[in-house]
């Protein structure tokens, strides 16, 4: 890996040795058992050099967290989120592996509640999802949490009750490893992403439900298509509005929810905020990437450096130094940087869909900030995010321009309702591929709108061994019902890919086939089964699911086995980007990296794309497995996983 | 044109007021039930079926009609609009239609309520009951309606529906419309209307095979997405038997209107 970090040295710190900043002063209740409430965390608010309360050991000590509606200050306007202890993000909860901790949630709302440890392994009633592993936390309820934590890194908390964790019930969770970090740094700090909506969560869904596109304010307009013409020719445009038109399908649906109703936030405080952490030149800085956002993908760099990525939802893995990651949400990140000059320098985050941006700043004193970089345009979704590759695409292994997704198989699209699966020009692979030829004339479009061959530019040809990844496979003939409105006709590994709108402006983006784990005891067992899940949606009506059903349609869990490998395999068939997350064991990715899959409690399944994963069931229980974009899973975009042992049994 | 009292047009409108009162109870009902069934008494970890509710009132409009032939004045309060309450698969659909000139009567009438339920990804099937007047000195009718609405390929919407009347007449109306962004917020609407008739109704004003089209394009400017004030032209055009009842009424069978009006969604 041309990018590794040279810093592979083991000469580690342990926590309570090290000077590090930017974590609360006080608010680190962990050990000394302090609740506290204060308006802001200091994370979030603190410019100067603090000594971290680290973890203790003293596990006899339990944590308390309040959850209530609190009267905040929130970017610069007065407003009701619902908070842990009083803060936006909650505090920061900072324990240490193989700690067996306690933590009282004592519920101050006028509804059931709950938090959910986010990618941490706990018995089942310990994970916190009212509806599947408890009853919630009822009313003026306190629950005790107790669990042993067999692992170490970068997590999170957050509710998962109806719409609380978008009223701002989420926060960071650290664990410290017993074995130090194979990698060494100075200081750290965390950051963690969040969208905010002044309105109320639940009118924002209910808009939705009413019109999709509510807030999509980059659709396409007349302004475009004169644009678009005076680029590609009016044939090639004409023909591209034609095939988006016929689908009955937007380019720019990218997001749902956009910054026209969300403020972007950087620990709690918007761009104008401008959240600050300070350094000194030449230290290395391990920043905490946390996403927290609702609905919301966030693009990450840091103009002038560059940021080698050490873990990846907690785990770790081989360094990557990258200049810009997507951080879906749910997901965590850990980068190291090392800023050598005395400039100040922006963490900029901007959303998936352009419409928006969280951004702090890196300095060497409070005060002190970087310009905002210049504003992308939005991308389009293409016919690849339509599921409709060639098939060159599917094999990523021929750095060849056939990848470039097939214009012409728009054609072979068959909506559900049209019904008349004939597929001309399906039979054979070559002739799809080949109708991928014809059609790129047709596919020109603008190059700031869509980065033609975001795999070439990744670096995929410095990488070999990443062709690896699963073979595309044409849709079968169920199209699932008038619950889904598209279906992948030819659903292929994008993998290597770092995303819709990445990967154009010879940057160095991080892609999944980047993700390697660190440990050389990587996951190993051969699944004995696989279980294929559509992700699918109806765009116009919000429905959301697995198969074209939603949960209510499907309560019946999915039954895992227990200690048996099992393979998933995720075909997207809608045109959004859905991270997945399954509860209670650890999904290891099949990335083509062998023994090197990194384990993952969140995987973004990309529009179009085929992606597998093995998981094996060490928890006897029953687990959510849902999509993180919050409304989507609201909307019926979960499953419950039931793994029993041979007996059958499930305990409860 | 025809009068009609205003009584009908109050009528109408109380049907509509209980209509939704309706709705709203069975909709209630629905959610008490369904929260019942959750196995092992544990909350759903999700609401995905709420019961939710939508009214467009697509058109609300002063329109000011300038005849070709005819000797009739031409300002009027148009409307219509729809509307669903229900899940995602079944729900209640309403629509009403209507013309009111400005001295208080009520020339036409239509209101619609139909079950309609999702066949397709972008269909819904449709039946149910519908009440029209088209005459202000006419008589009203009830029909049975079939139909369908949905997104057709391309982005058309559409409502086509058959009516059988109580009196065992059969009629068509197809309905057209495209949404073409000219900015993000100045959004021009097309709209085609086709009536077709398999049987004179000589009461009523129609002929036998097509009655009249209409056609009409609408500029709004979407303030909110739900308030959007709009200008427009529209078109409507009668033909055959429908066209002679009209010339017989002393009406014009080519009709130009201005019309002035707000699109409000809830």
């Amino acid at each position: 890996m041309k990018n590794s970090s040279p810093n592979k040295t083991r000469g580690i710190k342990s926590s309570q040795q090290y000077q590090r900043r930017h974590f609360l002063k006080t608010t680190v209740a962990v050990g000394a058992g302090l609740v506290l409430h204060r308006l802001s965390p200091a994370y979030a608010i603190d410019t100067e050099s603090t000594l971290i309360s680290s973890a203790s050991n003293n596990s006899t000590t339990a944590t308390d967290l309040v959850i209530a509606k609190h009267k905040l200050n929130i970017a610069g306007r007065v407003a009701m989120p619902t908070v842990v202890n009083g803060l936006l993000p909650g505090p920061i909860l900072r324990y240490r592996e193989g700690e067996t901790v306690t933590i009282r949630v004592t519920n101050q709302l006028q509804e059931t509640s709950s938090i959910h440890w986010h990618g941490l392994i706990v018995p089942e009633n310990m994970d916190g999802v009212p509806g599947v592993s408890f009853a919630g936390i009822r009313p003026g309820e306190t629950f005790t949490y107790q669990f042993k934590l067999h692992q170490s890194g970068t997590y999170w908390y957050h509710s998962h009750s109806g719409n609380q964790e978008q009223a701002g019930l989420y926060g960071p969770l650290i664990i410290d490893p017993i074995t130090p970090d194979p990698y060494s740094y100075d200081s750290e700090c965390i950051v963690m992403l969040s969208d905010w909506t002044f309105e109320d969560p639940a009118r924002v869904l209910a808009k939705m439900k009413k019109f999709g596109s509510y807030y999509n304010f980059n659709r396409r307009t007349m302004g475009d298509v004169f644009r678009d013409a005076n680029l590609n020719g009016w044939r090639s445009m004409i023909k591209d509005r034609m095939e988006w038109a016929k689908m009955r399908m937007d380019p720019t649906d990218i997001a749902d929810v956009t910054g026209f109703t969300y403020t972007y936030f950087l620990n709690g405080q918007s761009a104008d905020q401008n959240w600050t952490t300070l350094f000194k030149p030449g230290e290395r800085i391990r920043i905490r990437f946390i996403n927290a956002g609702a609905m919301t993908h966030f693009d990450v760099r840091i103009p002038g450096l560059k940021m080698t990525l050490v873990q990846a939802d907690g785990q770790n893995v081989e360094p990557v130094t990258v200049d810009e990651f997507r951080i879906a949400p749910a997901e965590t990140y850990d980068m190291i940087v090392q800023p050598q000059t005395e400039e100040a320098y922006t963490i900029f985050a901007e959303t998936m869909d352009r419409s928006g941006y969280a951004a702090g700043t890196l300095a060497l004193r409070s005060g002190l900030s970087a310009p905002i970089p210049a504003r992308r345009v939005r991308p389009l979704r293409t016919m690849a995010d339509m599921g409709m590759s060639g098939d060159a695409m599917g094999n990523m292994a021929m750095p060849s321009k056939d990848g470039i997704p097939s214009a012409d198989g728009m054609s072979e699209m068959e909506m559900p309702l049209d019904a008349t699966p004939t597929m001309s020009g399906m039979e054979s692979p070559a002739s799809k591929g080949d109708a991928g030829m014809d059609g790129m004339a047709g596919m020109e479009m603008p190059s700031d709108d869509m980065p033609a061959m975001p795999v070439m530019e990744n670096g995929l040809s410095t990488v070999p061994e990443k062709a690896e990844t699963i073979p595309a496979k044409p849709h079968g003939p169920d199209r699932h019902g008038p619950g889904n409105s598209t279906v992948a006709e030819m659903p292929v590994s994008r993998i290597n890919e770092p995303g819709s709108g990445l990967g154009d402006a010879g940057r160095r983006v991080l892609a999944y086939g980047d993700l390697r784990r660190l440990s050389a005891d990587g996951p190993e067992g051969t699944p004995e089964r696989e279980i294929e899940l559509h992700i699918t949606g109806n765009m116009e009506r919000q429905i959301w699911g697995f198969d074209g059903k939603k949960y209510s349609e499907a309560k019946e869990p999915i039954p895992f086995e227990y200690g048996k490998w099992l393979r998933i395999t995720f075909v997207n068939d809608t045109m959004m980007d859905h991270p997945m997350h399954l509860h209670g064991m650890w999904m290891v990715l099949n990335n083509g990296t062998g023994v090197k899959r990194p384990r993952k409690h969140t995987i973004n399944v990309k529009p179009g794309e085929r992606l597998s994963f093995d998981v094996k069931p060490d928890e006897i229980g029953k687990w959510a497995f849902h999509c993180h974009l919050l409304f989507h899973m609201e909307l019926g975009m979960l499953r419950v996983v039931s793994v029993t042992d041979q007996k059958g049994k499930v305990q409860s | 044109m025809i009068t009609s009292s205003n009584k009908k047009y109050r009528a109408c409108h109380a049907t509509f007021l209980l209509a939704c009162k309706l709705l709203a109870s069975m909709a209630l009902m629905t959610s008490l039930v369904k929260a019942e069934v959750t196995p092992e008494e544990l909350p759903s970890p999700v609401e995905d079926s709420a019961v939710r509710s939508f009214l467009l009132i697509d058109q609300l409009e002063h329109t000011t009609t300038r005849y070709t032939g005819g000797d009739k004045d031409g300002d009027a309060v148009r409307f219509n609009t729809s509307g669903w309450i229900g899940g995602d698969y079944n729900r209640l659909w309403l629509y009403t239609e209507g013309t009111k000139v400005y001295d208080g009567k009520l020339e036409d009438a239509d209101v619609q309520l139909l079950y309609g339920r999702l066949i397709a990804p972008f269909w819904d099937l449709q039946a149910g009951l519908r009440y029209a007047k088209p005459l202000s000195d006419g008589p009203s009718r009830s029909y049975a309606v079939f139909g369908v609405q949905g997104l057709a390929p391309y982005r058309f919407g559409v409502q086509a529906a058959t009516f059988l009347s109580e009196r065992g007449d059969i009629s068509a109306r197809a309905e057209l419309e495209y949404e073409l962004l000219l900015t993000q917020r100045w959004i021009l609407q097309p709209r085609l209307a086709v009536n077709y008739a398999l049987q004179e109704v000589r009461d009523q004003g129609i002929g036998r095979g097509l009655n009249d089209i209409e056609l009409g394009l609408r500029l709004r400017y979407e303030i909110k997405r739900e308030f959007a004030p709009y200008v427009g032209v529209s078109w409507q055009s009668s033909y055959g038997g429908t066209a002679d009842f009209a010339r017989d009424r002393g009406e014009d069978v080519n009709e130009w209107s201005l019309v002035t009006g707000v699109r409000l969604w809830f």
